[in-house]
């Protein structure tokens, strides 16, 4: 595959409906109204020189190589800031403009270093092309005179030369090669919607700064990666291009942090992965990226990856080095010897959501059809299970409404329990996009995230709710909704059930609802959630769009259908703008719930006692399936301490790290007899595993990710696996060794098995993904397209379904002796337990967890920022260091779980959602004290950590 | 007057002017002259005070700052002198004057003398080239300069 280059068109796609026809160097050309001149000639064919214009960006018009001559017209217009008319006709080259474009070039290149072939940037440097486009053979300026490009001057220092900024871990910054087009600082604003970088000074002093004048590391910058790629010199430049050099191919893949899943340009040179570059055909991201899908993929070749298999008697032994066959004999026998021993039911499963559709669809029927149970279960257990029951409930399917493109047509937007900027950031730059357009924004979050303010982003409401009143705060939004006639009565007369509504709606008038009676418990002033609640039902499209801060509650599916109410009690629901947003956490973790990977769902979410469904799988797999649900993953750490579970295979989850009462988890693995391990890693749970299976990045295979609006994205190999195999051809492997005949040699071939038993993938292939680049499920013959939006002429239930939504306070309370209450999130550098992020170099932005407080509680307390504190909840107490600031309100205290020596899951407690399992991980009442050392706690797992990762016996290398 | 202020003297102060201007339409120009009225020039600390509070960002606020001239980002002298170096007024004699005064202040442009009394800077154009070479001291014009009266200007300013 050679490298990709892809078309600039210079300024973006007008979305006109109007069609204009005028002549370009004596081609016809027909293009939306509102084009500029400048696209409309390159879709006809015709590269009009430039250097500020890109089609990532508005055009800008400082450049003054892309002029043109119009008849009829004087001088000689900018063709990216002049707009088309019907009849132009326009000429890109004449002789008066390639006079001018030479001079203009000459200008430039007078300031500029000539070192092109020792430049980073070589071959790949518009300024380089424009330069032979325009035929430039001289400077008659010289390059004597005042420059920016030597330190020195005949010996005298040069006022105008700035070093090299090499302080971002990724890319340099040096201002001698800039030439002032401002396209990074535009793409910082328009693109990423950061404004960290500027021109300062004026005239020849112009010069890009980011921040006021600071370090790119101290400044603002997010490190995205929108400059880099938005330079046409080697201004901006990734260092891996300055010490590589330029890629020779590329291969276009998708990224496995986040569920936004954003495309990218693997840019590879032989096997080495020169850069990441985001491509503008992505659907989901449209070119733009964050610090992690750009930079942070050096995990993959870090030397912490464990590459060959490892197996021990017990979890203090040392591992050993083995053979993959001894592997998976040992990994086989062992789970045969325990069902022999302890039962059919007394080993399982754990699909991964950073794998594959296909690999996760692979483990869930090892488990279905080789261990003959339903002992699956996935982290989405710990995350958005409650999602997939409430929507599941309300609407009928356990997904997300919309594309990520609905966000350019909303006009309210209401973010409960999500921090888009650093949790979703691709996302959360498209959404403050829109917001600087003019949509309102309503936040409803414990903590002033970024979206609350912050540089041209103003929320109009933001509720800052205690931890564990969503349900309360949405229902009384409801309650003001109802009883102020602001429902949209034709819609839901329409696609609703009406006697569902009428009960739901005398539920929620009733006053006890209101935001008045509601405000003591939840700590919202009541006229701002009136407030809140007329701007979302009458300001036009409505959006909603939540994450982990609704779901990870006791009330966590209660607070989904009450999210639906609202969704359907204003008509939000069917069409592009509006809406019910769950914004997933991980590449896969939709694919991970769609491939069955809960104990009681086959793909497809089809119940396991459905007796057509299992008929399907039946037929296929050739086994007889077990109609009653299996263990979710607390239910068999439960199993395991009782001494009726002992044998599971955990592929690609740290649960150890990532589950909430780390000390139940440990109890847990520490009782199984077998535990199975496939990882990149020797992650905490390894620490507690007897078989070690190493496993395959995303760079080194083949498969679909499917995110969170439910895109069925291409996953292409672009290396050979360091460990020799792609983590589906591993499970593959050990269910042969448990005497299952599976004989896939590419993943294709599974899609096509899902394909065939799965109807919402039915039209869905390798093939056809090809051909469509992505699709949205349901794709089969009745959306033969796929979905972009659902629900569009109905519910897929039939009609959308009220449900009352009754507040239950948690029964984790805050008291005397743990009077705060803490939350946890993400943050933009880090990666859920950041066992990937903690490996690169993004440690630079956040070397370890803080605790947030609040600056009146931190007082109280004599604790001042960065002071050691100590952190304890009824489950336990963990050490790490403040951070005092107003962020949080009074009472509540916030960290994020990026670490294993902080161990924020130490502290949550084994409260639950209700319906699903999912731990309540956004509130435990807590206590905050200072502290002059790690807990007891954290040394005894360091000592733990130490004796359970001792490798011993290393296997030869092969050759 | 040259003002020494601490940092969070800054940022009250700052905040202060910034409360007064905010509901202007376009108030970062009026905020950025008040707080160079107050403190002498533009402290760097009073920036990121102002960008929070208009919600822009550090890296605008600088970039306004650094493209207008006139605002400092350092205190001046007790006076400043701008001397024209437009075309008008150096086709007039403007160059001479502007050595002349160099040397009896002992500094060059774009700085201020030792002890804290005189900054020279140079102006493009007062719209006096009718009166060229002109200057202008504390806000008052002079024309017609010579060496003479340029020197006049200048112990006036030293005084």
């Amino acid at each position: 595959m050679p490298l990709i280059r892809e078309i600039d068109y210079g300024t973006p796609e007008s979305r006109s409906e109007a069609m204009v026809t005028l002549t370009v160097d004596g081609r016809e050309v027909t293009v939306p109204e509102g084009t500029s001149i400048m696209r409309a000639s390159m879709e006809a064919g015709i590269e009009v020189p430039k250097l500020c214009a890109t089609d990532m960006m508005d055009a800008f018009g400082s450049c003054r190589l892309c002029l043109v001559e119009i008849d009829g017209r004087n001088g000689t217009p900018a063709s990216c800031t002049t707009p088309v008319a019907p009849g132009l006709v326009v000429r890109t080259q004449t002789e008066r403009l390639k006079q001018i474009r030479r001079g203009v070039m000459e200008l430039y290149i007078s300031d500029h270093p000539l070192d092109c072939l020792t430049c980073a940037a070589n071959g790949d440097c518009e300024l380089q092309d424009m330069a032979g486009a325009v035929g430039l053979r001289d400077v008659r300026y010289g390059y004597e005179g005042e420059n920016h490009i030597r330190a020195r001057n005949n010996g005298e220092a040069n006022p105008h030369w700035t070093p090299k900024d090499e302080s971002n871990p990724y890319f340099a910054y040096d201002p001698s090669k800039c030439i002032v087009c401002s396209r990074c600082v535009r793409a910082c604003e328009e693109v990423q919607g950061t404004f960290a970088l500027t021109i300062e000074g004026r005239g020849f002093e112009s010069r890009v700064s980011a921040g006021m004048h600071e370090l790119f590391i101290d400044s603002e910058c997010v490190s995205c990666g929108a400059c880099v790629q938005a330079c046409p010199t080697a201004t901006l430049i990734e260092k891996s291009v300055i010490d590589i050099g330029q890629p020779e191919h590329s291969v276009v893949t998708t990224c496995a942090y986040c569920g936004v899943g954003c495309s990218f340009k693997a840019e590879m040179r032989g096997e080495e992965l020169v850069r990441m570059v985001p491509w503008k055909d992505g659907k989901a991201n449209r070119g733009h990226s964050c610090v992690k899908g750009r930079f942070a993929y050096g995990y993959s070749t870090h030397r912490d990856r464990i590459l060959n298999p490892m197996i021990r008697e017990k979890i203090t032994d040392p591992w050993r080095e083995v053979t993959w066959e001894e592997a998976y004999a040992h990994a086989a026998s062992e789970f045969r010897r325990i069902q022999y021993q302890y039962g059919r039911d007394s080993i399982g499963g754990i699909t991964s959501s950073r794998c594959t559709n296909e690999e996760t669809y692979l483990v869930q029927k090892l488990v279905r059809a080789g261990f003959g149970n339903n002992n699956v279960d996935t982290c989405a257990r710990v995350c958005h299970s409650p999602t997939g029951y409430g929507l599941g409930q309300a609407f009928g399917t356990s997904a997300g409404t919309q594309d990520f493109d609905s966000v350019e047509e909303t006009d309210v937007v209401i973010i409960i329990g999500a921090n888009p900027t650093d949790a979703h950031p691709v996302f959360g730059s498209r959404l403050k996009k829109r917001l600087r357009q003019g949509a309102k924004l309503i936040v409803i979050d414990p903590r002033r995230i970024e979206l609350v303010s912050s540089p041209h982003i103003k929320a109009a409401h933001h509720l800052p709710l205690r931890p564990g009143t969503n349900v309360a705060v949405i229902t009384a939004l409801a309650h003001v909704i109802v009883t102020e006639g602001l429902s949209d009565e034709r819609f839901i007369r329409e696609r609703c059930d009406w006697a569902e509504f009428e009960d739901w709606a005398a539920f929620v008038s009733d006053p006890r609802y209101s935001p008045e009676a509601t405000e003591a418990l939840t700590g919202v002033p009541a006229e701002a959630v009136r407030e809140a609640a007329r701007l979302f039902a009458t300001g036009g499209n409505g959006s909603i769009y939540y994450g982990l801060g609704v779901t990870e509650h006791s009330q966590g599916s209660t607070a989904v259908m009450a999210i639906a109410n609202l969704a359907m009690v204003t008509g939000n629901i069917g069409r592009p703008g509006v809406g019910v947003n769950p914004l997933r956490g991980q590449n896969n973790v939709q694919g991970s719930c769609d491939m069955g990977s809960f104990p009681h769902e086959l793909p497809g979410y089809r119940h396991i006692s459905d007796d057509a469904t299992r008929d399907v799988f039946e037929k296929m797999w050739g086994v007889t399936l077990n109609p009653e649900p299996g263990l979710r993953i607390n239910n068999m750490l439960d199993a395991a301490v009782e001494g009726s579970f002992m044998g599971l295979y955990i592929q690609g989850e740290d649960i150890l790290q990532s589950d909430p009462d780390t000390k139940h988890v440990s109890a847990g693995l520490a009782a199984m007899e077998c535990v199975v391990v496939q990882d990149l890693f020797l992650n905490e749970t390894a620490r507690y595993a007897h078989v070690f299976l190493p496993g395959s990045t995303f760079l080194e295979k083949d498969g679909t990710f499917t995110n969170a609006e439910r895109r069925i994205n291409r996953v292409r190999r672009v290396m050979t696996p360091r460990n020799g195999f792609a983590d589906w051809q591993v499970t593959q492997d050990l269910a042969r060794a448990m005497g299952i005949d599976w004989n896939y040699s590419h993943p294709s071939e599974i899609m096509d098995e899902i394909a065939a038993t799965t109807p919402s993938f039915a039209n869905v292939s390798y093939d056809y993904l090809e051909e469509m680049g992505s699709v949205q499920w349901p794709c089969n013959d009745t959306h033969p397209q796929g979905s972009p939006i659902m629900h569009v002429d109905g519910f897929v239930r039939g009609k959308g379904k009220f449900i009352r939504t009754e507040y239950i306070a948690t029964d984790e309370k805050t008291g005397p002796r743990f009077p705060l209450l803490l939350t946890t999130g993400r943050i933009l550098s880090q990666y859920n337990v950041g066992a990937q992020t903690r490996r690169t170099d993004n440690v630079a932005w956040h070397a370890e967890d803080r605790l947030e407080i609040h600056p009146h509680d931190a007082e109280n307390r004599g604790i001042r920022d960065g002071d050691w504190v100590r952190l304890a909840s009824r489950s336990g107490e963990t050490t790490l260091r403040a951070l005092v600031t107003d962020r949080v309100a009074t009472g509540v205290v916030y960290t994020t779980f990026h670490h294993p020596d902080t161990q924020a899951n130490v502290i949550t407690t084994d409260f639950s959602d209700w319906a699903t399992n999912c731990p309540e991980f956004k509130v435990t009442a807590v206590q905050v004290a200072p502290s002059n050392g790690p807990s007891d706690w954290q040394l005894e797992y360091e000592d733990l950590s130490r004796k359970t990762r001792r490798i011993a016996g290393k296997l030869e290398a092969a050759e | 007057m040259n003002v020494h202020a601490t940092g969070g003297d800054v940022g009250k102060r700052s905040l202060s002017i910034i409360d007064a201007l905010r509901e202007l339409e376009g108030p970062l120009l009026p905020i950025l002259h008040e707080i160079q009225a107050e403190f002498g020039h533009i402290p760097q600390e009073s920036l990121p005070v102002i960008a929070r509070e208009l919600n822009l960002s550090r890296a605008e606020v600088h970039g306004v700052v650094t493209f207008y001239h006139d605002f400092r980002q350092q205190p001046a002298g007790r006076h400043v002198l701008k001397l024209c170096r437009a075309e008008a007024c150096q086709s007039m004699g403007g160059d001479a004057v502007a050595e002349r005064v160099k040397a009896m202040l002992g500094i060059d442009f774009h700085e201020t003398t030792g002890d804290g009394a005189v900054t020279l800077e140079p102006v493009y154009c007062l719209g006096l080239c009718s009166c060229a070479p002109s200057a202008m001291l504390d806000g008052a014009v002079h024309g017609r300069l010579d060496p003479a009266r340029a020197q006049a200007l200048v112990e006036e300013a030293r005084r």
